[in-house]
């Protein structure tokens, strides 16, 4: 049985395949190698607006290099990529920086500017692209860290916060251009599980507030129990299974049960 | 096979693998230089195109070119101090003892000063810039920044670049400057030679072909730190791992750098003087 039959073979495709009005991001028969190994074989997807989409998959499976190549960090080898409309791989310089804006990316590890303050890496994001006075500069990060809890962090260096406070300011720091599409490479991976259910509340509360779409890579079920409308699983560079959380943990296939055993 | 055959076939083998290692090793160096070119080039068309970084450039002419001044200073004081020891006795066989400022000056000025200086720097500027975009890559803070809009080669490259070809030439002044400083009080340490004398002396010997040609090299020597050490830290992979070997690699290529381009530099020198 080859992994496409097992796509069709999941009794999930009614709703969350019916095709959205609009989508945000579109991926059809992405391929992607390094070197000899084939990471990504004919990739295929669609994220609805206002959708959050949970991405699964054992390590080494292409997770985190599909959502690189959503931003073109990573340079897919087939296929075609739209992104809000856009096909990224046709875009020059200029416009794929004014589409990445769009599109915020939280990394697994924060990726906080070790050498700036949180205030100042709240506020680099919007240096080339906002004319904000100083006061108007202070308001918008008080307010972005604020929505994330961590307004008394303001002045600390990203060295003296804990794993949770360094995601939730990487998540601010994301938040604060106002992207329409937000992908998260494991939000939750280091963290406990209080703080973990506190990330996945807080991934929850972005959609609402700002009505983003999402993809969500991640090993936590937990988390993707919480804040997945969809699930899609991922194996040998190709969608293996695809539904909602309770559709796929009604599926007969061991693989996909194992994957999601709380 | 008998056991002639068997070392015989060993040995042809043992030699392919040399032969092969020997093809690699000069294709990566082939590699290496065509990836460096690609980056100055595009280091210099992301240099004249606007937003200019200036606040990041006077950070990093703070951090390259002040922080720099005490290792530059001490290691500057003590080249003239042992230098002026070291070429007393030989001079004082000839009888030539009252040209020591002005041997001293030019050693210093035309060659000692900018060379010592520069690796001073390629080892502390330049391992410094590898280690810190390495890291930065590592832990994916460039990507960070790419996926934010921001052009992160014209702010982490760019910056580091130029404040370390316009930094070096200051250090090099300020070092020639505490080397003589140092010359002078190794002078009066076996003599009684009056500051202004010392320094008339050695003014009285420089010329145009002494101060000019050896400052013009500061700027390469201090181009090809910034260049080597963000080439170096900017490409890096393989981890943790990678953050060390790019800081190590950084000082090496840039101190064999910095003795090409001083050797380059004699030469045309010595085709004008």
């Amino acid at each position: 049985m080859t992994s496409n039959e097992t796509i069709i073979q999941t009794p999930l495709d009614t709703n969350a395949h019916a095709k959205p009005i609009s989508v945000a991001i579109e991926i059809q028969g992405l391929c992607k190698k390094f070197g000899r190994k084939t990471i990504l074989n004919g990739f295929n997807l669609t994220l609805a607006l206002g959708e959050n989409l949970v991405v699964l998959g054992k390590s080494g499976s292409g997770k985190s290099v599909l959502i690189k190549c959503i931003v073109r960090l990573v340079d897919s080898n087939e296929g075609t990529l739209s992104v809000l409309g856009e096909n990224i791989s046709e875009l020059n310089n200029t416009k794929l920086n004014e589409l990445r804006k769009k599109v915020g990316f939280l990394f697994q590890s924060a990726a906080l500017y070790d050498s700036m303050t949180v205030r100042e890496n709240l506020e680099f994001p919007l240096r080339n692209t906002h004319t904000l006075n100083e006061e108007e500069l202070d308001a918008v990060v008080s307010e972005a860290l604020k929505n994330v809890g961590l307004l008394d962090a303001i002045d600390k260096m990203p060295s003296e916060l804990s794993g949770g406070m360094r995601k939730r300011v990487g998540l601010a720091r994301t938040l604060i251009l106002k992207p329409e599409i937000m992908l998260y490479d494991e939000p939750t991976t280091g963290l406990d599980p209080i703080t973990s259910k506190e990330i996945s509340k807080l991934i929850l509360s972005v959609r609402e507030k700002y009505n983003t779409s999402s993809i969500i890579i991640t090993h936590d079920i937990s988390c993707a129990k919480i804040i997945a409308d969809r699930i899609i699983v991922l194996k040998d560079g190709m969608c293996f299974a695809e539904g909602t959380f309770d559709e796929l943990q009604q599926s007969q296939d061991p693989e996909i049960r194992s994957y999601l055993e709380l | 096979m008998d056991k002639t055959n068997i070392s015989k076939q060993e040995e042809t083998d043992d030699e392919d693998v040399s032969g092969n290692k020997l093809v690699k090793g000069i294709e990566s160096i082939f590699v290496e230089i065509t990836l460096l070119t690609r980056f100055t080039l595009q280091f210099f068309r992301n240099l004249f195109t606007p937003p200019y970084e200036l606040n990041e450039l006077l950070k990093q002419c703070y951090i390259v070119g002040y922080k720099s001044l005490p290792l530059v200073g001490v290691t500057g004081f003590i080249m003239g101090l042992v230098l002026t020891i070291q070429s007393r006795p030989t001079l004082e066989t000839f009888g030539a003892e009252s040209w020591l400022p002005a041997m001293v000056a030019v050693s210093i000025i035309r060659e000692i000063g900018p060379v010592i200086t520069a690796l001073i720097c390629a080892g502390k500027v330049g391992s410094g810039i590898g280690a810190e975009l390495a890291s930065m890559r590592v832990t994916e803070q460039i990507d960070a920044m790419e996926v934010s809009g921001i052009n992160p080669f014209k702010y982490i490259v760019v910056t580091r670049i130029v404040a370390t070809t316009f930094m070096l030439p200051v250090l090099v002044i300020f070092s020639d400057v505490i080397g003589l400083t140092g010359s002078f009080l190794a002078v009066n340490i076996q003599g009684d030679v009056s500051f202004s004398l010392f320094f008339s002396q050695i003014f009285a010997k420089l010329d145009f072909m002494d101060v000019i040609p050896p400052l013009i090299k500061t700027f390469f020597f201090g181009f090809a730190i910034g260049l080597i050490g963000c080439f170096k830290g900017y490409n890096s992979d393989k981890g943790t791992e990678g953050v060390g070997a790019s800081a190590n690699s950084a000082v090496v290529i840039s101190s064999l750098l910095i003795f090409i381009i001083d050797m380059m530099a004699v030469q045309i020198t010595s085709l004008f003087s």
